[in-house]
């Protein structure tokens, strides 16, 4: 009997796999998937008092949420933010992507390498040097006003949405760039030789070539900037005073001084519910898109 | 056609300009004599570096990261060097289902698994510490090490253990005779880079641990007060500095031994 | 105790996922023979191969080494080794220690050792390579280090998956005459995968031709070019001429049949045809004769007209049609005396013996 077993692990190629795979899932299962449904409990029930939660089902928590306009304000805002930092990273990192892919003949690893290094720096520290950048005191005014070219510091450049959007989009950055320099280096160039063979000028062939076939590149650099930038929580915490708060900032205070577990679970799974949503429909559009374009 | 374009490397300067500036400002400031970090530069000193030297509650956070990053880094790597060869060398049934779950945590924002692992840890009434910090940091780092390790393995070839147990080598032998071997350098990457991942993550370790402070929180304690967090630039200075390092290692490490065939996925 | 056909195959087949790659094979392997697995690319030969090494399970059937069933035996635990397609040199240590590689288990000493690799590298003419690494050596060494680590642990078989692929004409065919002469003087079963039926012919003792996950048929080489048993094989080995056959009359000796663009003619009846069987006949190339003017023959003279010529530096081929018949005819001639030009009419004749009957 056990020879059998054996046998038959022996020739599973299943078997070895899943037993490679184990740890792996085991920790998934473990530290993500058992906490996610535990996450999910808590939400439905509530908090009596400093350490005591009650356990009955209720949908008090997502009630809670849903009537007090604080908390889809925030979830609104960090969608919306996102979307910013989302759109401004694109733009920026991709004529950069464009250029190592097709201008950069010699040492790409070395560019590659430059543009993603900032990123390995503490997240932490950054956000902070923009904060001291941004400020009254900070480095943009007091340049400015050291030369003369403005009497007053600017107060709009910090403690607002603006400034989140822009800390933001430098944070994700190099992230973004990788996604977007691959698929752009993957494309095969006689195409756009054929393009121009053909009489496209160079903006034509850009849109109807090149921008179509990075799209899984842009795509992927949407989803990569978007997901976590929902979530955030050092940026809007150091830069963005009232106006930039977002919800990741509610739901910490939840966690902290404000001791609400089951609003904060449940604040927690309306984020998650709401980034995977949008995932979805930006993953689909952007297929549908690409395919109406080949 | 493609010889030159002018314009484009220009904004491209500029933009690593804007890239840059924020990075190096640390260092910049951390030897300037003055509380604010504002222009013009006031004077040289060491001051804040000396400072550093002296603060014990910085040396403990700094131990505990240190410990937690290697911790991470070694169990992660672990677990996904097993991963790593259950997708490039096996067909796996339900192969998208496994990687998608096992790559989740990397991808979901993070304060939902710092919600989810204080909820979980707290309800059975275990108290917070730099030991659920780590077991996030193990979740959070695993997907990372195994993309590495996943291209590593893709890059040589199967026929390699193929032959090693023909010439009469089981799994555990040609393992390491011939894997391990071949895929030092990816391991070490792994390594290197899950600690860089791990010592500088802080919500999970914000939300996760109580007294015992890693590094990214002592520095989040010290950005309120004026007077202290002079001596956080200097510290912001060195991690810059170490880190960069290691992740030039890193990189260098990876794409040895491969050849002209150098690997971007996940830009490393 | 040790029977003649060492390696046995047994009602084998194998598939991956819903595709079946090998369909009831059965087949048996003579010791030190050195025997070839031809055929085109997908056919199922390197899975063969592969199962015989162990490094794929059979999804029915079983294999035998020596009496001993071995289809459950991992791949080390199997008297046979395997020089794989792209070498598999371990590129990160050098000759010396990738040919002692399968010697670590034999608990040998390092001076058995270092002698058994020199011999090793004495038999594959590579003395004085021990210390440089896989990136140092060109194709061809690559392949010898490969066939020296794998003989250096003197196998009882040698499995080998199209090992000379790779290499440039020249060097394959100076490597076919050093395998061949080192399996005579080694006296090892040697198995050897390829798609190129002249390195099979010239290597093999015998061949087993392979299509679609079957073996359609397993004999010496001049036995599978004289007398191939179907269209496939006979297509695959050298060129041939194919022709379209009718039966119109058969009986236990003879037939009367009709070849298309030649008509009639009386074959010897070897196969036991009846009436009913549907039938290919065939001739190859150089078996037929082509001359300017009609000259006395013994044999049948069909009047044609060149089509084509084409010149190969030993062998002109003609290419050349029957009045009142769309088949093209392929003749190939080693002496080109009779300076035919395209277009000019010429006849073809071929001996009776020398029309193959293949049934279909």
């Amino acid at each position: 009997m056990i020879r059998n077993l054996r046998d038959i692990y022996f020739r599973s190629d299943q078997a070895k796999a899943y037993t490679l795979l184990s740890p792996a899932l085991i920790l998934v299962i473990i530290a993500m998937a058992a906490p996610m449904i535990v996450m999910i409990i808590t939400s439905f029930n509530t908090q009596i008092s400093m350490i005591e939660i009650d356990r009955t089902f209720t949908t008090g928590r997502y009630e809670d949420f849903f009537s007090k306009p604080i908390f889809s304000m925030l979830l609104f805002r960090s969608v919306k933010i996102s979307f910013f930092v989302t759109l401004l990273t694109l733009i920026t990192t991709y004529p950069l992507a464009y250029y190592i892919a097709f201008y950069v003949k010699k040492n790409k690893m070395l560019w590659i390498v430059l543009m993603t290094l900032p990123f390995w720096t503490s997240y932490l520290l950054r956000v902070f040097s923009w904060r001291v950048i941004l400020g009254n005191k900070g480095v943009v005014n007091s340049a400015l006003m050291g030369t003369g070219m403005i009497d007053e510091p600017l107060g709009f450049l910090l403690y607002n949405q603006g400034a989140v959007i822009i800390t933001l989009s430098h944070a994700w950055a190099a992230f973004a760039i990788l996604p977007l320099y691959v698929s752009l280096d993957k494309i095969d160039k006689s195409l756009l030789e054929a393009s121009y063979d053909l009489g496209n000028s160079k903006f034509e062939t850009f849109w109807r070539v090149t921008f179509p076939l990075s799209l899984p590149g842009v795509i992927g650099a949407i989803l990569i900037i978007f997901i976590p930038t929902v979530g955030d929580y050092v940026t809007p915490q150091l830069v963005g005073g009232t106006d930039g708060r977002m919800l990741s900032n509610m739901i910490q205070s939840l966690f902290g001084r404000a001791n609400n577990f089951p609003l904060g679970a449940a604040s927690a799974i309306i984020m998650l519910t709401t980034v995977c949503i949008i995932a979805a429909v930006v993953t689909y559009i952007t297929k549908k898109v690409s395919m109406r374009m080949s | 056609m493609y010889k030159k374009n002018n314009t484009l490397f220009i904004y491209c300067i500029f933009y690593f300009a804007f890239l840059y500036i924020p990075v190096l400002l640390l260092p910049i400031f951390s030897f300037n004599d003055s509380f604010h970090m504002v222009f013009p530069l006031k004077g040289f000193t060491f001051d804040w570096y000396v400072q550093m030297w002296n603060k014990s509650r910085l040396h403990q956070a700094l131990f505990n990261s240190i410990k937690v990053g290697v911790i991470a880094s070694v169990v992660s790597t672990f677990i996904a060097i097993f991963a790593a060869k259950a997708f490039t060398r096996y067909k796996v049934k339900f192969h998208s289902l496994s990687y998608g779950a096992i790559l989740l945590p990397f991808i979901i924002p993070e304060i939902i698994i710092a919600v989810a692992l204080i909820v979980i840890w707290t309800s059975l009434g275990l108290k917070l510490g730099l030991i659920p910090v780590t077991i996030s940091h193990i979740l959070f780092c695993t997907p990372f090490c195994m993309l590495i390790l996943i291209s590593r393995m893709e890059g040589f070839d199967k026929s390699l253990e193929e032959a090693s147990m023909d010439l009469g080598e089981n799994s555990f032998w040609t393992f390491w005779r011939v894997t391990f071997p071949l895929l030092l350098p990816g391991i070490i990457a792994s390594l290197l880079l899950a600690f860089v991942i791990s010592f500088d993550e802080f919500i999970l370790a914000f939300f996760l641990s109580s007294s015992d402070q890693t590094l990214p929180i002592y520095m989040w304690s010290q950005l309120r007060f004026p007077k202290k967090f002079p001596h956080i630039l200097a510290l912001g200075a060195i991690i810059i500095i170490v880190t960069s390092l290691i992740v030039m290692t890193a990189y260098w490490l990876r794409n040895l031994g491969q050849g002209k065939k150098k690997d971007f996925t996940i830009g490393i | 105790m040790s029977s003649k056909n060492y390696i046995k195959i047994k009602n084998l087949s194998k598939s991956f996922e819903d595709v079946e790659v090998l369909k009831n094979i059965n087949l048996e392997i003579e010791k030190g023979e050195f025997f070839s697995l031809l055929g085109p690319s997908g056919c199922g030969k390197t899975t063969l191969l592969r199962i015989l090494a162990g490094f794929e399970y059979p999804s029915n059937g079983q294999v035998y080494f020596d009496e001993a069933d071995v289809t459950s035996l991992p791949p080390n635990m199997r008297p046979s080794n395997m020089v794989f397609q792209n070498y598999a040199i371990f590129p990160h240590i050098n000759v010396q220690r990738n040919i002692e590689f399968g010697l670590r288990k034999e608990g040998l000493s390092n001076e058995e050792m270092k002698h058994r690799v020199q011999d090793a590298l004495k038999m594959v003419q590579l003395e004085g390579y021990e210390d440089r690494y896989s990136n140092q050596l060109s194709g061809g060494q690559r392949q010898r280090i490969a066939l020296a680590r794998a003989l250096v642990k003197q196998p009882k078989v040698l499995l080998l998956d199209e090992p000379l692929g790779a290499l440039d004409k020249k060097l394959r065919e100076e490597m076919q005459i050093e395998l061949r002469n080192l399996q005579k003087s080694l006296g090892i079963t040697f198995i050897f995968v390829t798609h190129d039926q002249e390195e099979a012919m010239t290597m093999s003792d015998r061949i087993a031709v392979m299509d679609e996950g079957n073996i359609l048929q397993v004999s010496p080489p001049k036995e599978i070019y004289h007398s191939p048993k179907n269209k496939f094989v006979s297509e695959f080995i050298g060129n041939i001429n194919i022709f379209k056959t009718n039966i119109l009359k058969a009986s236990p000796e003879e037939l009367l049949i009709d070849i298309e663009g030649l008509g009639k003619e009386k074959v010897q009846n070897k196969f036991d045809i009846s009436q009913s069987d549907m039938i290919y006949s065939a001739v190859r190339p150089e078996e037929i004769t082509i001359t300017k003017e009609k000259n006395s023959s013994e044999h049948n003279l069909y009047k044609c007209i060149i089509k084509n010529i084409s010149f190969y530096g030993e062998s002109t081929y003609f290419y050349v049609q029957p009045i009142n018949s769309e088949k093209i005819i392929m003749i190939s001639n080693y002496n080109d005396e009779y300076s035919l030009k395209e277009n000019d009419t010429c006849f073809i004749s071929f001996e009776k013996k020398n029309i193959k009957i293949i049934k279909d």
